[in-house]
């Protein structure tokens, strides 16, 4: 774009990376809160993430669609994924979603590993890097507007109502099932997105990518940034996509921070960083 | 003209007779009450009328409608609204917002127009908070209005129940132990919104331990006695009736006459 000025250009081409990062980690983390908001703990992110990145990929690579076309087709794979899991899970409630959504992520690390039209261990290389960083960004934003809006009105209230007692919810008339079948599916949706975006931005993805680790990164940027309102998780996903190129002699110890950062998090700020709740009313 | 109608209905837990085959009207209008010793079923009874429960067996009928096999969110949309004995408040949102939880199902903005911040949504919203403040003025509990609910005292918190209740404008209220707790004075209030409540068109069925409260106020006594409805009439023939008073009132005390 030719409306940005030379020393910002130069600094988005030498930290490129760590740019869209931020903006990817960003929808993650809402992908998250989505879940989170109402309750739930899913740890199905880095998945429903896997299947919008490797969705996105072939029918750029194999299908040969244009970006335009693969962005908003790419979703529907994780939103697919998150009916079929989302049937039986939501009859579970509390842990046993978490463990079914991490089981999900490990049955997809197996079936890229061994598909050979997935490129099996090597991955799928040489994806054009069609995704403007712009775009990334703004997608950002929208869902958070999207978030912040819906925070506000019943909906918001019904999730927050959810999460503090579902039989009160029940009684107050939520339909707390339809609820948390949307919340997964608009979560899925995201990652998905955030997926398609990355593999769009990066040009490589691997088996590995989607696993077990990044589904604890994802949960981590909500327990630093908190969840009281949708702002707070993509402060937290900033805020540890940034401090590993901050400490970049540590690189190694990524992994020992996320769980350092869960552990603090949880013993001394239990509503994460940003505890500041949003209003649940517009008017 | 019947609000509620139960036929037989029965829960059994693993052995356990918990409600036997209860079979009780409720006109619409007025306050009644269910009472009996611990364990009676009482609170079965409610969760069961609720939707929180399923039947073992018999059906409940909201205004001739069979409600038995929907879950209690569509009970509550349809007008039946309650209390907990064990107080669930919304904690962390605020005594507005749990009143305005209590008016979800009267709300229908679409998902676009929430997302768009139309001005038919804000219309609603305006409405809708309007409505909970006014339902918060009810119990008296409109200045504290923007605190977290979990600050409540006792007291108030079983008064926010209320009006969260109240909020939707159900046709069937069903208040669980609604003075357990209370102190004389606050009993006495109570009494006094429960009237109010009926005066505005909502019928109430309450569980209730306090006898004196519960002779006072009802319009009919249904008493239940392991599971099982062993009367269903006024209060005055409630306190005459040897069954009810052999299970649970006892016998009155020795006045002067005596």
């Amino acid at each position: 774009m030719s409306a940005v000025p030379p020393w910002l250009d130069d600094l988005l081409w030498t930290y490129r990376n760590v740019v869209v990062s931020l903006g990817v980690n960003g929808l993650l983390a809402l992908s998250m809160y989505a879940v989170l908001a109402a309750g739930q703990l899913s740890l199905g992110q880095a998945a429903f993430m896997g299947l919008g990145a490797y969705a996105s990929a072939l029918l750029t690579l194999r299908a040969g669609l244009p970006f335009w076309a693969v962005l908003p087709l790419s979703p529907l794979v994780p939103v697919g994924f998150a009916l079929l899991v989302g049937g039986p899970t939501l009859r579970l409630s509390g842990i046993y979603l978490a463990i079914a959504t991490i089981g999900l992520g490990e049955v997809l690390r197996a079936v890229y590993l061994n598909l050979d039209v997935l490129g099996g261990a090597l991955g799928l290389s040489g994806i054009p890097e069609s995704a403007p960083l712009w775009l990334i960004f703004a997608l950002l934003a929208v869902a958070l507007l999207a978030f912040w809006r819906l925070g506000r009105s019943r909906i918001g209230r019904a999730m927050e109502a959810m999460r503090e007692d579902e039989t009160a919810a029940l009684a107050m008339g939520i339909n707390v099932r339809r609820y948390r079948l949307a919340t997964l599916l608009a979560s899925a949706a995201l990652a998905g997105l955030a997926g398609a975006l990355s593999a769009h931005a990066t040009d490589f993805i691997g088996p590995n990518d989607y696993g077990f680790e990044p589904a604890v990164a994802i949960l981590s940027f909500a327990l630093l940034g908190g969840v009281g309102s949708p702002l707070a998780p993509v402060l937290g996903a900033f805020l540890l996509t940034l401090l590993p190129e901050a400490l970049r002699g540590f690189a190694d110890l990524r992994l020992v921070l996320n769980g350092v950062v869960i552990v603090l998090a949880v013993l001394f700020l239990p509503r994460g960083l940003l505890a500041w709740r949003m209003r649940r009313r517009a008017a | 003209m019947t609000l509620l109608a139960l036929r037989g209905l029965s829960r059994h837990y693993a052995g356990v007779i918990a409600v036997d085959r209860v079979d009780l009207e409720v006109p619409a209008r007025g306050v009644h009450a269910v009472i009996g010793p611990n364990g009676a079923g009482k609170t079965t009874l409610f969760n069961l009328i609720s939707g929180l429960v399923a039947p073992s067996g018999g059906t409940i009928a909201l205004d001739g409608a069979d409600v038995t096999r929907l879950p209690a969110d569509a009970r509550a949309r349809l007008g039946i609204a309650r209390t907990f004995q064990n107080i669930r408040l919304f904690g962390a949102m605020t005594v507005l917002e749990n009143a305005l939880a209590g008016l979800h199902a009267r709300l229908s903005a679409s998902f676009g127009a929430i997302l768009l911040g139309l001005p038919r949504f804000r219309r609603e919203e305006r409405n809708a908070v309007a409505r909970a403040r006014e339902a918060l003025a009810l119990v008296g509990l409109e200045r504290r209005a923007e605190e977290r609910a979990a600050v409540l005292s006792y007291g108030e918190a079983r008064r926010l129940e209320i009006a969260r209740a109240m909020a939707g404008a159900p046709r069937l209220l069903l208040l669980d132990e609604p003075a357990a707790g209370l102190n004389p004075a606050e009993t006495v209030t109570l009494a006094s919104l429960i009237r109010v409540i009926v005066e505005a068109g909502t019928t109430v069925l309450l569980v209730e331990h306090d006898v004196k409260f519960v002779m006072g106020l009802s319009d009919s006594v249904c008493v239940l006695n392991f599971g099982r409805r062993i009367f269903h009439g006024t209060p005055a023939d409630a306190r005459a009736d040897p069954e009810v008073i052999a299970a649970y009132l006892g016998p009155p005390p020795a006045g002067p006459a005596a």
